[in-house]
């Protein structure tokens, strides 16, 4: 029931229409072991962890290719790989991801990018709820998400760290509340404009200066040269307002308590 | 504004036997003891001191007594001295009351209100001194059925068995975090963990780099709702891993490790930077219901390849039998349940003395829950939350439990003397703290020392008792409630553990 095809030494392709989960990630873990650099997965749908155990002491990577909707979790605990969705992808699309890149030609569900702390996230269209909740960075490790349209409530809820930039690419204006509640690191970019209710009280809005717009401009490009059918070009992106989110503080509870 | 609260203890020093040598003075953190010089004596503030008895044991002259400040307010037996000063110090800072260690106020502890059998005459008491005495634990799920083949004198297991962990006595170092406690006291629990037999438990805090090859077979790694210090690497590293969902002092709460105790070192070892504040969200936020923690618990096998057990700790509270039932239908392998009297590096005390149900209740009507749905044998469970010597241990045990975690009684093996005071990171013990002078005080083989010195001693009478019961294995005491009478308790609460009364 295992379908397999190796293409060559490297290169495998993986039907996945029987398989269930954890028969499939039994597949992409032995194909790493036997030292396969890349595997397209036809099929897919709804299986979970993908690219979860993938995790070997010595650091193999490999780069998945999945074609159809993977299911939950995918790409939780990721330490390097870089797994790319030709398709939408469903909840907790890297969920305390560590190193790799995700790229999904489509929208991400519920909590993308959930404790996220390293590694990079594209996303062409929308994403769900939860976005980048308590997202966080250390040392030289800063995780980055860029989503092409627009989220939903709660993002970068007790945000730590990281970069989140959501390009709205639509132009249809962020309708998302509570961003950022209890945010204490990391920055938010906002392609257009947010009103002063729909963030949250630890969140300072201020415009984008020229250190930021570099920053900008470098995962811009990095969106655009995965995703062209976007059909824009960077300084169409670029030539538009942006707001920067950051904590005010970041301590944001430390005059809760006495003693 | 003036403080209207006044000292918690009295200083005594007898002036005659004090040599002016002030190792008090280095001793407290919180200033309580200075020099005067032009008196050349020392001068003690009340206000100050915590109670932690640091410089009364290290006073080379034993000249200091602390003891609880005579004064008081006219006794109420409503508002109790606490009550109003906690009320006061409210009124002043407009704060909520932060507090640490386990629930201090008088519940019933059943404990003590459990006896335990003997053999007399028939069916022999046991020798653990001469015969064997088997405490190894085995912790995981344990197949429905076990499919054994014999051939050729040799035994064949068919079925495909969980992972589980084995441990030589039921004894456990409760989760722990760095950040929460020392370096030197986080090294001392895992040296003592592998000298022991056992495992400590890594708390949210992470797994510092260096520790991994040589302590994480012996750790169990927890996962919290701030996913602090988590990567690929940690998870494969430990023994197990532990989802934390709840913990005993603090059910329902997050948890928030203040910026002063995130060093340099701790942050790395949470990934975090260093100064933030740690905090880690009341509920996982991707754990909204049963499902969601399935998808956790599977998640992490995934990470680890299916080859560690996957325990989930939660608080003992109300209707928690039920949902450790769905726990255990969600893949969980190992059951952690916390009491009230849990303890904790910092909690807002109205939690603390408020939240959750007696450990000793909560163990047998989980074991009695599991049991009477067929799926006992899926899960092993760990009590913890008030457990203080090798008796509470073994009527865990005859309750239902596996095995039991110990984190205060860990503590209080270090040096820790349940001040209170975790929180300030001021441990003059050295224990909770991250300020390199006072955790510098802490010898982790010494500390390492003192704790697997513990687990000896109440392995020995553990053995003792069991051979006392005529019992030569654990595993046959094992929610063996025939073994445990109650002595002063209601109808309903010997129902609800289980047991007959006393003379029954």
């Amino acid at each position: 029931m295992c379908k397999t095809v190796p293409m060559d030494a490297n290169v495998a392709e993986i039907d996945a229409t029987d398989l269930q989960t954890k028969e499939l990630n039994d597949l992409l873990r032995e194909m790493m072991l036997s030292g396969i650099k890349k595997v397209n997965i036809r099929n897919v749908c709804g299986q979970r962890y993908i690219g979860t155990r993938l995790y070997t002491p010595e650091r193999l990577t490999m780069d998945i290719d999945i074609f159809g909707t993977p299911g939950n979790d995918l790409a939780a605990f990721l330490f390097g790989h870089k797994i790319t969705v030709h398709g939408n992808a469903q909840d907790g699309v890297g969920n305390t991801m560590d190193a790799g890149e995700v790229v999904v030609f489509g929208r991400a569900g519920d909590i993308l990018g959930f404790s996220m702390r390293g590694g990079e996230i594209y996303v062409r269209d929308n994403c769900g709820y939860r976005t980048a909740l308590h997202m966080k960075e250390y040392d030289n490790k800063r995780p980055v998400l860029v989503i092409g349209g627009r989220a939903q409530d709660f993002l970068g809820e007790y945000m730590a760290g990281g970069i989140v930039i959501i390009l709205d690419l639509q132009g249809l204006t962020h309708q998302s509340n509570f961003i950022g509640t209890g945010m204490h690191g990391g920055v938010i970019y906002l392609r257009g404009s947010v009103n002063s209710n729909q963030v949250g009280n630890q969140v300072a809005v201020s415009p984008i200066d020229e250190s930021d717009r570099s920053v900008l401009d470098h995962y811009v490009s990095r969106f655009l040269e995965r995703f062209p059918e976007v059909g824009k070009n960077k300084d169409e992106i670029m030539n538009h307002s942006f707001v920067r989110l950051t904590p005010k503080s970041k301590r944001p509870y430390n005059k809760l308590y006495t003693y | 504004m003036k403080s209207f609260v006044f000292p918690e203890f009295q200083i005594i020093r007898d002036e005659e036997k004090c040599g002016q040598c002030r190792g008090c003075e280095r001793q407290c953190a919180f200033g309580t003891h200075t020099y005067d010089p032009v008196a050349d004596r020392l001068v003690s503030d009340d206000y100050k001191c915590v109670g932690c008895q640091r410089c009364v044991v290290f006073c080379p002259k034993d000249a200091i007594v602390v003891r609880p400040s005579p004064s008081y307010y006219r006794p109420n037996a409503s508002w109790s001295r606490e009550k109003l000063e906690d009320l006061k110090k409210q009124a002043e800072t407009g704060g909520v009351i932060l507090t640490g260690s386990g629930n201090d106020k008088p519940f019933c502890i059943y404990w003590d209100h459990i006896v335990l059998n003997a053999s007399q005459v028939t069916n022999p008491s046991i020798d653990p001194l001469r015969e064997p005495m088997e405490l190894r634990t085995f912790l995981g799920a344990k197949p429905d059925v076990m499919d054994i083949t014999f051939k050729d004198h040799e035994v064949k297991i068919n079925t495909k068995l969980s992972p589980n962990i084995m441990v030589e006595t039921p004894i456990l170092f409760s989760a722990m975090s760095y950040g929460a406690i020392s370096y030197n006291a986080f090294r001392a629990l895992a040296m003592a963990a592998r000298k022991s037999g056992t495992f400590f438990n890594t708390g949210e805090g992470g797994l510092p780099r260096e520790m991994r090859e040589e302590f994480g077979k012996y750790a169990i790694a927890q996962v919290a709702s701030g996913r602090y210090g988590i990567d690929a690497e940690y998870l494969n590293c430990a023994a197990a891993i532990e989802i934390k969902v709840g913990q005993g002092a603090k059910p329902g709460i997050g948890g928030h490790l203040p910026g002063e105790k995130v060093s340099a070192t701790v942050a790395r070892t949470r990934m975090i930077p260093q100064g933030t504040d740690a905090i880690s969200p009341a509920p996982h936020h991707d754990i909204y219901s049963i499902e969601d923690l399935s998808m956790l618990i599977t998640a992490l096998k995934e990470a680890t390849n299916y080859e560690k057990p996957i325990s989930v700790k939660i608080a003992a509270v109300h209707n928690f039998a039920a949902i450790a039932s769905g726990i255990v239908r969600a893949g969980a392998d190992i059951i952690a349940i916390d009491g009230l009297r849990g303890g904790t590096g910092a909690a807002p005390k109205v939690i603390r003395d408020n939240v959750g149900i007696p450990i000793e209740l909560a163990i047998s009507s989980l074991d009695r829950r599991l049991r009477g749905e067929g799926i006992r044998n899926r899960c092993s469970i760990i009590a913890a939350g008030g457990i203080r010597c090798s008796a509470d241990v073994i009527k865990a045990i005859a309750l239902g439990a596996d095995a039991v975690y110990i984190g205060s009684a860990a503590l209080i093996a270090m040096g820790c003397t349940l001040c209170q005071k975790c929180y300030t990171d001021k441990c003059n013990w050295g224990i909770c703290t991250q300020d390199p002078r006072l955790s510098g005080r802490l010898n982790t083989d010494i500390a390492s020392q003192r704790l697997s010195n513990l687990i000896a001693a109440w392995s020995h009478e553990i053995a003792e008792m069991l051979g006392g019961m005529g019992i030569n294995a654990l595993e046959s005491l094992r929610g063996n409630r025939d073994h445990l009478r109650g002595v002063g308790l209601h109808e309903w609460e010997l129902d609800v553990l289980g047991i007959k009364g006393a003379g029954e």
